[in-house]
């Protein structure tokens, strides 16, 4: 058999040099009493534990050096976990170590391969119940299983079509039209141009008919941010700088790239920086890409003033906002 | 000298002197690169544009001209108000130590009383924002720390960091920690727009949306950290880096014991 | 007999009248898992594994899995009043009211985390030393398995409380999934219920990482231990050594003992982490909105590396047809990492064909002695190390006064040059090593004493060396290359000769190593 016990040949296996608790007493008892320390340090894990949890109110901070003020409680039962733990199992190993027997055994291995026999048998066995299945002659049965065991794999997956919605144009659409008020973010107020000055940026939202309740998936496409720059250092054609006004300028603030808040405005560059791949933009050239793996430049907001003076937008996005996908035309 | 010779090829005395090599490059470097401290000068004068002007065309003038209109290494000073100046020589940015990628924050050079004179100098060119007054700065009774923190994430986490540790921003440029700043320079920062930060003014953050920010930043400062020790507020690299030296460290060092032989 | 052997004797009747097992449980007792410090990083996986199994049952005592919007009356101040997700809150719950939840929070998150280094570093000692070969080629591909699973649960499972720095990296994935040609924004709207991020999300991926996933981690873990069992452990070459036996303690009382010991040491180092180092502290996040972000915002490190990959790619799409293909995203994270992990799983089978190794191996190789093997696994480690440092760039840019732009462009090019860099450097380093070894055996060891002849000539005095490392040192198999003959006996020219060529060349670069130390040899220095 495979796991027997052999004895080891000593001039096979080299046994090893007795330990110090094998031969000398005086080591053994002190091995012991160290067990029993290691033991009896768990337990002074348990008790800091329990102690802390009940006792130990959870507003009282105390001083550590490097850490700081910790809270007690907390160091308390998370000290206490960890000794009443960690001893029970150095225990437990210095016990092995010194105390247990030191004798290695050896285990044989056999081969994995199954006898020659073993396999016929197999083989025997496996044709034999094939055979009864006689699929091969019985072409009714074997049309008809295929035909009931395709159709059985579609419910599964039919079940599941629910899960949501079909993407349909949802992708392309945002809250802003064609005379959508700038809001500020927070506080929905709406935005004089002359509120800006030279070099400021603000996060602005469309205004709704619920304010209060934005759902989180408009406010994954609405975010807009509106910069103030000098007129005279933008670098856009014509058609751009239409949907400008007075030197601001306003792009969607979803990441072309995968989606995230781009709000690094630097004021002195003009440039605008994701903080989650680094991707660049470059205000003063309608956020062209500068550096980074973003391929697109962000949407830009055509926007200009109403009536009362509040910046409004002229138009919706005339290109989706947010990562790419494969139904955009990003022509 | 024969008796630590003896040991020359003890298993321990590589990594010993390793970690002596080490300690010693570390306290020479930090010793002999220790900077000196600036001496202040002491004019205990009330604070007059006149004076203003005179510090000015003396410690300043060399990069900004010498009518503040600005020179192509230092951008002209005409209408950034008190405010600017402020905060700039307040918090020891300028005088610029070296003409690097930004001005950083360092031991301020000029005291109160001068910097209140540059800034009031400065004032004079023409209007600009004006430094807060006491009243105005009373965010403990006029923020709100909730509402401060959610106009914190809003507008400056994305440089500053969530807990405001700092950021990296492109090319070399990067956003300061925020902790231990003046309540006065966080405010005067917002205003002015100092270097790359942008300028958020009065009408898009009010004042008291202003002083929301400053008592979220103060709170979070003073906020010991509540589950233990962090690296610096920093996320999950400090983390990483924490659970592969320390987690694993220790664990190895436990396995390596628990495989030898008692001897 | 004492009370207690009659009890157990009792008990021990009650359970063989009804299973009869006593064969069984007496040959398990006696098997044999050998010893060595490296063999115990599978350990630290599974014991990781039941921590987080214990830790995470306590969480969902109290966590709630809806994204059902709440507002903020806990104790923590400065979240006062605001609106949150109902899973934020209950987290924030769980840290400030619960007495011990943010201890449980922490070690749950460090177990996770220790629990993936662990099984990188588990992954790694097996490749090392050639424990993946036949035949523990199928445990292999199950361990490569676990590995992705891990990274996915660890994804879910700290995106679970919806704060800003884990909705971000949803927000992330979900532009990954979108980014699939033809079914992408379908399996993104199947997923999210719609647009990012939608009110369906959290419930899912709750359901996935308590359920589903778990559960397939159980199944998974216990074949994988079941084999290792069944085709005993690997061990390292030595005196009484061989490929058909395994030396070592038995495992009761001896490895009972330590490994049952070792799971509290672990279970107490997570704890002890937990207790005194802050993890994801979600408070100070805040709760996710898509309008918000911090500046150094990355992933759990398991998943950093990818974040590098996708930092460094070019920015490549095409726009074709009314359509986009966003190559700057497929290309980082999914192409690359599928092509990593199906090169990893099926690498077994792809050293045996460049070996011509058929055989079984019990007897594990020390690094050195397979130069290329050791060198291909130093240069994947040299790739993962940038990406990683590239997912950190803006992290050490600002706490080392560098540029993310200057860090970037390092990436970028490092990463096609310091890997095959290293892969040199490393083959070059075992070769070193197998010489050193060589004149170990040979000449012994240097004493580091100088010894003056009479004729006035300095040597150094070398002491021999162990006989069970002497035995040791030759212990290793010489690699030798694959003969492929082009045509065969009858001079009919073999199909495949691409292919054979290929097989020869790669066979003749793997096969590269110093000669070992013959008989005659030995034979020859011990008559010097």
């Amino acid at each position: 058999m495979s796991n027997e016990l052999t004895p080891i040949d000593d001039s096979v296996v080299p046994q090893h040099a007795p330990r110090a608790t094998d031969i000398n007493p005086a080591s053994e008892k002190r091995a012991e009493q160290q067990v029993a320390i290691l033991f009896g340090l768990s337990g002074v894990g348990s008790v800091l534990l329990i102690y802390s949890y009940i006792f130990v109110a959870d507003n009282v901070f105390i001083f550590i050096p490097i850490m700081g003020n910790q809270n007690a409680q907390q160091l308390g039962i998370g000290i206490g976990m960890a000794m009443s733990l960690f001893f029970i199992g150095i225990a437990a190993i210095h016990w092995a170590k010194t105390l247990m027997p030191d004798k290695e055994i050896v285990n044989h291995r056999h081969e994995f391969r199954s006898s020659d026999e073993d396999r016929e048998e197999l083989v025997k066995t496996v044709k034999e119940g094939v055979a009864g299945v006689q699929l091969g002659r019985r072409k009714l049965i074997k049309r008809s299983l295929g035909a009931a065991v395709g159709l059985f794999a579609l419910p599964p997956v039919l079940l599941l079509r629910d899960l949501g919605p079909l993407p349909g144009k949802k992708l392309e659409m945002t809250n802003w039209k064609a005379g959508t008020r700038l809001l500020t973010d927070p506080g929905n107020r709406p935005i004089l141009a002359s509120d800006l000055e030279v070099g400021s940026v603000v996060q602005v939202l469309p205004a709704v008919a619920d304010m209060e309740h934005r759902p989180l998936s408009d406010i994954a496409k609405d975010p807009v941010l509106l910069i103030r720059l000098r007129p005279e250092e933008f670098q856009l054609d014509p058609e751009r700088l239409a949907m400008t006004h007075e030197g601001i300028i306003a792009f969607s603030k979803i990441c072309s790239h995968m989606g995230c808040a781009v709000a690094l405005y630097e004021q002195t560059t003009k440039h605008l920086l994701c903080p989650c791949h680094q991707s660049t933009f470059d205000v003063t050239r309608a956020a062209k890409v500068i550096f980074g793996p973003a391929a697109r430049p962000l949407p830009q907001l055509d926007i200009t003033v109403d009536a009362e003076g509040y910046l409004v937008a002229r138009a919706p996005f005339n290109e989706s906002v947010g990562p790419s996908y494969w139904e955009r035309n990003s022509q | 000298m024969k008796r630590l010779s003896r040991y020359r090829r003890h298993k321990a005395a590589g990594p010993l002197l390793l970690i002596i090599a080490l300690l010693g490059i570390g306290t020479t470097f930090s010793v002999a690169s220790a900077t000196v401290t600036e001496t202040e000068n002491v004019f205990a004068r009330s604070a007059s544009i006149e004076e203003g002007k005179q510090i000015f065309l003396k410690g300043c003038s060399s990069c900004h001209g010498l009518n503040a209109e600005g020179a192509s290494i230092a951008p002209s000073l005409v209408g950034v108000g008190a405010a600017s100046v402020d905060f700039q020589v307040g918090t020891g940015r300028m005088p610029m130590a070296d003409m690097s990628t930004q001005a950083m924050r360092k031991p301020r050079v000029y005291n109160e009383e001068e910097t209140a004179a540059l800034a009031a100098y400065v004032a004079s060119l023409a209007p600009g924002p004006a430094i807060p007054g006491e009243s105005e700065l009373n965010y403990e009774r006029d923020g709100n720390s909730a509402e401060g923190g959610e106009l914190f994430r809003n507008n400056c986490a994305m440089c500053h960091n969530f807990a405001g540790q700092g950021g990296a921003l492109s090319q070399g440029k990067y956003a300061p920690t925020l902790m231990g700043v003046e309540p006065k320079h966080i405010y005067e920062a917002m205003v002015t727009g100092p270097q790359s930060m942008p300028v958020f003014s009065d009408k898009t953050i009010t004042p008291e949306e202003k002083l929301s920010v400053i008592k979220w930043i103060k709170a979070a400062e003073a906020e010991p950290n509540l589950g233990g020790a962090t690296m610096g507020r920093i996320g999950p690299v400090s983390e990483g880096l924490l659970a592969w030296v320390l987690g694993l460290g220790l664990l190895i060092g436990i396995a390596v014991w628990l495989t030898t032989r008692a001897r | 007999m004492s009370a207690t052997e009659k009890m157990v004797g009792n008990t021990a009747n009650f359970v063989d009248e009804r299973l009869g097992a006593a064969k069984w449980v007496k040959k398990s007792l006696n098997k044999v898992f050998p010893d060595h410090w490296s063999f115990m990083f599978g350990e630290v996986c599974m014991y990781s594994f039941i921590i987080l199994l214990l830790s995470g049952t306590f969480l969902t005592f109290w966590f709630d899995p809806s994204q059902k919007e709440v507002v903020y009356n806990g104790a923590y101040e400065p979240l006062q009043g605001l609106k949150m997700s109902a899973a934020y809150a209950s987290t924030l719950n769980i840290s400030f009211e619960v007495r011990g939840g943010l201890l449980m929070r922490q070690i749950h998150h460090w177990a996770a985390n220790i629990f993936m280094a662990a099984i990188v570093a588990h992954l790694l000692r097996v490749f090392f030393t050639g424990a993946f070969r036949k035949p523990r080629e199928f445990n292999w591909i199950l361990g490569i398995l676990l590995l992705t699973l891990g990274l996915v649960e660890g994804l879910l499972g700290y995106s679970l409380p919806d704060d800003l720095l884990s909705g971000t990296g949803l927000r992330i994935t979900s532009a990954i999934i979108q980014a699939i040609p033809i079914v992408g924004t379908y399996a993104a709207f199947f997923l999210f219920g719609g647009e990012f991020p939608g009110t369906d999300f959290i419930p899912r991926i709750f359901t996935l990482h308590i359920l589903i996933i778990p559960g397939i981690f159980l199944a998974v873990i216990t074949i994988h231990v079941m084999l290792v069992w069944y085709q005993k452990h690997t061990q390292f070459p030595g005196v009484g050594r061989t490929e058909n036996n395994v030396v070592g303690h038995p495992i009761l009382p001896v490895y009972m003992a330590k490994a049952g010991g070792f799971f509290f040491v672990v279970f107490g180092v997570t704890a002890f982490i937990s207790a005194v180092a802050s993890i994801n502290p979600i408070w100070l996040y805040g709760p996710y909105t898509p309008g918000q972000i911090s500046a150094g915002s990355q992933p759990d490190w398991y998943m950093g590396w990818l974040d590098g990959l996708v930092r460094m790619a070019p920015p490549l799409e095409t726009h074709a047809f009314g359509h986009t293909i966003s190559w700057n995203i497929l290309i980082p994270a999914v192409i690359v990492p599928g092509i990593i992990f199906t090169g990893m799983a099926l690498y077994p089978f792809i050293e045996s064909w460049i070996t011509g190794d058929k055989r079984e191996h019990h007897l594990l190789d020390r690094p050195r002695n397979v130069p290329n093997r050791t060198a291909l696994g130093v240069m994947s480690i040299t790739f993962v190390m940038i990406s990683l440092i590239n997912g950190g760039n803006d992290i050490i840019a600002t706490n080392f006064d560098l540029s993310i732009n200057q860090i970037m462009w390092f990436s970028r090019i490092g990463i096609f040059i310091l890997p095959p860099l290293a892969f040199i450097i490393t083959k070059r380093l075992c070769l070193s090593l197998q010489r050193a070894d060589r004149e170990l055996l040979l000449h012994g060891a240097e004493s580091g004493r100088l010894l003056r002849l009479p004729h006035g000539e300095f040597v150094e005095v070398h002491t021999p060396i162990s006989p069970e490392k002497a035995y040791l040192l030759q212990s290793h198999e010489q690699l030798v290359p694959l003969e492929i003959e082009d045509v065969d006996a009858r001079g009919v020219r073999r199909p495949g000769a691409l292919k054979n060529k290929l097989q020869r060349r790669l066979s003749k670069a793997h096969a590269v190593s110093v000669p070992k130390v013959t008989e005659q040899e030995l034979k020859e220095i011990e008559n010097h």
